[in-house]
């Protein structure tokens, strides 16, 4: 029986349907798990993608491009395919593809993350016969605490700063993580402020119908803001950098899941980490393939090789599959989130 | 326990030096003299012995953890710490009686002297085991990584020696430099000790050396700084500046980074036990092997080994090479100026009958007889007649084993840190090549997860053959954008190792070129390093195989060993040697 889905030039390709998945090319048909820049590239005739994500999507392809939308759960038929888009608990809108032709029944994951995220709808398993999956914290070490102790040492770091007359500075992914952390916060310790990366899709997010704390923007030329009160949220590319200036002395701190090493978190040199990722943890990974109930398993960006070899030592038959989605990344600034750097691009393989 | 560990995670969130001495200073004035004993003896890198072998723990840890064994090792290479990444793998402690008991270790020492020794003294494995695992069930992650380091004895938390002794200094209202001795003198093992290591009341006989006069790196030609013979022009030796302080019948060897390293160089020690007291002498550390230098690599083993086997005295025997006098009959020399330091230290050479070692030539003859039976050698002075001489015999560095000259002003007094205008430093350049990268391993530390350590290769009949490895030079900034190459072009992996399609170039750099069997370029670089990241140049254009050959230095077999090995003399036991006065 032929794949009904390979890797093409372009990207993930459905011969039999004629559309690619998060394509890094310009395809005419593109369907896209969630607005994360290494998955969602413009350039594209047309795209399809879940219903709860659409004005996320917009903000990020930006123009008119027609951009066709699925509910949860609700299928298409794309040229004789069956299409249909499920919650993968990643960001707003985010969703695994299901394609399903020929009695055959694919999962393409996208990015997912199986922990409880209250700006977005969870992961939903979906029976397949073939799951391609991520593997970006692969590894047995990246377990991940419980949100509820690690927004409880969020709230106590704050204050604590705020004892010592410093603002907070919380380092984050623009799209997803800085929403998820402004709602996992509590409000009532101070004001909240964000980057003006974070607002744009802060606004997004609401225009969507996502309850958000009140969060304000830094406004231009602005001399003293929050100082030593506020907690700001603001993607990594700030640290060091002049626009932390008007929040006087600060303390900063990075939210990801690669905070879990200590070696990477000295390198990052903010002396905090809070271990807070969008992506599923080790024992996450292994409860989602085992829920698809999948005898073939493709996995892709991160840990891939390792995670393979550990789901063949459990008698399925797993392989890596090469694409160019690189998922959050221990030394980069997001997946080419925020000021205009394209940092999601693999292909970046030429010297700049 | 607890509060050495709070300490450990302390240290570990701050990079500055200041605070990092706070919290010690914090932590030695408020933990009883038993903890604080042991604490000083883990913190200034007293060497522990291993309870548990690594390969039963990663075993052990494997097993509770329900992964296989090669997944603990792929966690290792993405980690880059043994004991961090088996804390994150085993699985969240259990609250219960049973493990409250296991963890209530109270002090540090108690903890070590008590818990730590048990399981090290205990034989039966599966006893072992089961010690660790109670142990592994109370303890959270932060507390199982110090818990590790403990079994392993692998403990290092980012403070020198000198870190140590400041804070400690502070706690007792003395010097550092004091403490550092004492340190050296009083083996941490009881309250007392500490009591002792801590008193304000300082010694009466320092062994405290001088600040190292240092020197600048000459930056314009020497012509600029007039009539040669106002210099003194010496070689400079790629050994290690120390300076030997005898006072008080007792012998202190100090590095420029003002370590004690007495310990290390017995047989430089114990030759300088007949020196009268009020002896203070500069000068460099070197491995001389009947009559030649080996290279800094065979002496950094001597500086690593704490105590050395009498194979390595034997194998790499350490040479003090003297070239200057600080201090003679308890009087410091030190305002004196550099010519009349000289004569005097030259009489002082005579007298004691040291010889002066002049660095080969490669192909020259052997000095005869070797005179490896004396540790104590005078560094010569050239006497060329105009700057040109100095120049050529500055060419000829790279063949003696020597990194340049130095130039000092003769009428110049012994000065404090560097002083420019006094001293210069005239190295020769660097060795280059363009190379490609070929290949790289994830690092360590502050490098894990990051493709750091590479591989680099150059052109050999249309292929690039392996020439070096190399991790230092390039930017952190750098290091991330390579990494993330690295990841994007990877051909193959080997285990951690990854290789790559060749997009990169770096200009490297080193000190020689030597033919080598052991490599199968057929050529072995010393000290390569980054230059540069040549973004200009694409792999096409980088060296080849037979650019590097030229700048083969010519052949130098390794010297033969002598032919029994030396007596080292005990501390102690006294040589009968004349000694007079200099001057």
């Amino acid at each position: 029986m032929t794949d009904l889905l390979v890797v093409s030039d372009a990207g993930l390709h459905c011969p039999a349907g004629g559309f690619w998945i998060d394509p890094w090319r310009s395809v005419p048909r593109a369907v896209i798990t969630h607005a994360h820049a290494d998955h969602a590239r413009s350039g594209s005739d047309r795209y399809l993608c879940a219903a709860p994500g659409k004005l996320v999507m917009r903000s990020r392809l930006g123009g008119t491009v027609p951009i066709d939308t699925l509910r949860y759960g609700e299928s298409t038929t794309v040229n004789g395919v069956k299409v249909s888009l499920h919650p993968a608990g990643h960001v707003l809108g985010s969703a695994q593809v299901r394609v399903e032709h020929a009695g055959q029944v694919w999962v393409v994951s996208g990015d997912y993350k199986t922990a409880p995220d209250p700006t977005c709808a969870p992961f939903e398993p979906v029976r397949c016969d073939v799951f391609i999956t991520e593997s970006t914290f692969g590894l047995p070490i990246y377990r991940w605490p419980a949100p509820d102790t690690i927004a409880a040492e969020i709230n106590a770091w704050w204050r604590a700063n705020q004892a010592e007359g410093k603002t907070s500075v919380l380092l984050a992914y623009a799209l997803g993580k800085a929403q998820r952390l402004a709602a996992m916060v509590d409000p009532s310790i101070g004001p909240i402020h964000g980057h003006g990366a974070v607002m744009k899709l802060v606004r997004a997010y609401r225009d969507s119908g996502v309850r958000l704390p009140p969060i304000d923007a830094v406004p231009a030329r602005a001399k003293r803001v929050g100082q030593g009160r506020a907690l700001v949220i603001a993607p990594p590319s700030v640290a060091g950098s002049g626009w932390l200036r008007v929040f006087g002395e600060v303390a900063v701190a990075q939210a990801s899941g690669w905070m879990t090493v200590r070696g990477i978190r000295r390198r990052r040199g903010f002396g905090k980490g809070f271990v807070v990722s969008d992506h599923a943890d080790f024992p996450g990974l292994v409860a989602a393939v085992e829920a698809t109930g999948a005898r073939r398993v493709l996995v892709t960006h991160g840990s891939s090789e390792a995670f393979a070899r550990f789901l063949r030592g459990r008698g399925l038959e797993a392989d890596v599959l090469a694409t160019r989605f690189t998922g959050e990344q221990p030394d980069r600034d997001e997946t080419g989130d925020e000021t205009g750097d394209e940092t999601g691009d693999e292909t970046g393989a030429d010297p700049p | 326990m607890k509060r050495f560990t709070e300490l450990y995670w302390k240290l570990d969130a701050t990079t500055l030096t200041s605070e990092k001495e706070t919290l010690l200073a914090d932590y030695f004035r408020s933990v009883p003299a038993e903890d604080g004993a042991v604490a000083v003896d883990l913190l200034s890198g007293r060497r522990q012995s291993r309870a548990v072998s690594t390969a039963l723990l990663r075993s052990w840890a494997a097993e509770a953890a329900g992964i296989p064994d090669w997944l603990v090792e792929e966690c290792y290479a993405h980690v880059g710490d043994l004991a961090e990444t088996l804390a994150l793998l085993l699985p969240e402690p259990v609250a219960g009686p049973e493990t409250a008991a296991a963890t209530e270790w109270g002090g540090l020492a108690d903890c070590l002297r008590g818990t730590v020794d048990s399981v090290r003294a205990e034989a039966d494995e599966g006893r072992k085991r089961a010690m660790v695992e109670a142990a592994w069930r109370g303890l959270d992650a932060s507390e199982r990584i110090v818990w590790h380091k403990f079994l392993t004895g692998g403990l290092r938390v980012g403070v020198s020696r000198t870190l140590v002794a400041r804070a400690l200094a502070v706690v007792a209202g003395v010097e550092p430099a004091e403490i550092l001795e004492r340190l050296v003198a009083v083996r941490l093992e009881t309250a007392e000790d500490y009591r002792e290591l801590l008193n304000p009341t300082a010694t009466t006989t320092s062994r405290r050396p001088y600040p190292f006069f240092l020197a600048a790196p000459l930056d314009e030609p020497p012509a600029m700084l007039g009539d040669v013979a106002g210099w003194q022009v010496e070689w400079k030796w790629d050994g290690v500046r120390a300076q030997l302080v005898r006072r008080g019948g007792e012998t202190a060897l100090w590095t420029r980074g003002e370590e004690l390293v007495g310990p290390q160089f017995p047989e430089v020690v114990a030759a300088a036990e007949s020196f009268p007291d009020g002896t203070v002498l500069d000068g460099e550390l070197l491995v001389v092997r009947a009559g030649r230098q080996l290279g800094f690599n065979m002496l950094s083993k001597r500086l690593h080994r704490k105590i050395p086997a009498r194979r390595d005295i034997t194998e790499l025997p350490v040479a003090f090479l003297v070239y200057d006098l600080l201090e003679a009959g308890g009087v410091d020399l030190r305002a004196e100026p550099l010519g009349q330091r000289r004569r005097q230290l030259e009489t002082l050479a005579a007298l004691r009958g040291w010889p002066v070692f002049e660095p080969p030539m490669a192909g020259d003859p052997l000095p005869s007889p070797a005179r490896d039976s004396e540790p104590f050698s005078l560094s010569p002075v050239l006497a060329p007649s105009d700057w040109a001489a100095v120049a050529s015999a500055r060419a000829t560095a790279r063949d003696r084993g020597v990194e340049g000259v130095m130039l000092k002003r003769l009428d110049g007094a012994y000065g404090v840190g560097r002083t420019r205008g006094e001293w210069w430093k005239w190295k020769i350049e660097p060795l280059e090549i363009d190379a490609v990268l070929i290949g790289a391993v994830a690092g360590h530390g502050r490098r894990a997860g990051l493709h750091t350590d590479y591989t680099f290769g150059v052109w050999h009949d249309g292929r690039l053959v392996k020439i070096a490895n190399a991790y230092s030079g390039l930017t952190d900034k750098e290091l991330t954008d390579v990494d993330r190459i690295i990841r994007a072009t990877t051909l193959e992996k080997k285990g951690p190792w990854r290789g790559v399609t060749a997009t990169l170039v770096m200009e490297l750099a080193f000190e020689r070129v030597a033919e080598s069997t052991r490599h199968a370029s057929g050529v072995a670089v010393r000290f390569p390093r980054i230059v540069r990241w040549r973004k200009d140049k694409s792999p096409a254009e980088a060296g080849s195989l037979a650019d590097l050959r030229a700048l083969v230095a010519s052949v130098e077999p390794l010297p033969p060993l002598p032919p029994t090995p030396r007596s080292i003399p005990r501390p102690g036991e006294r040589q009968t040697m004349l000694w007079e006065e200099g001057e």
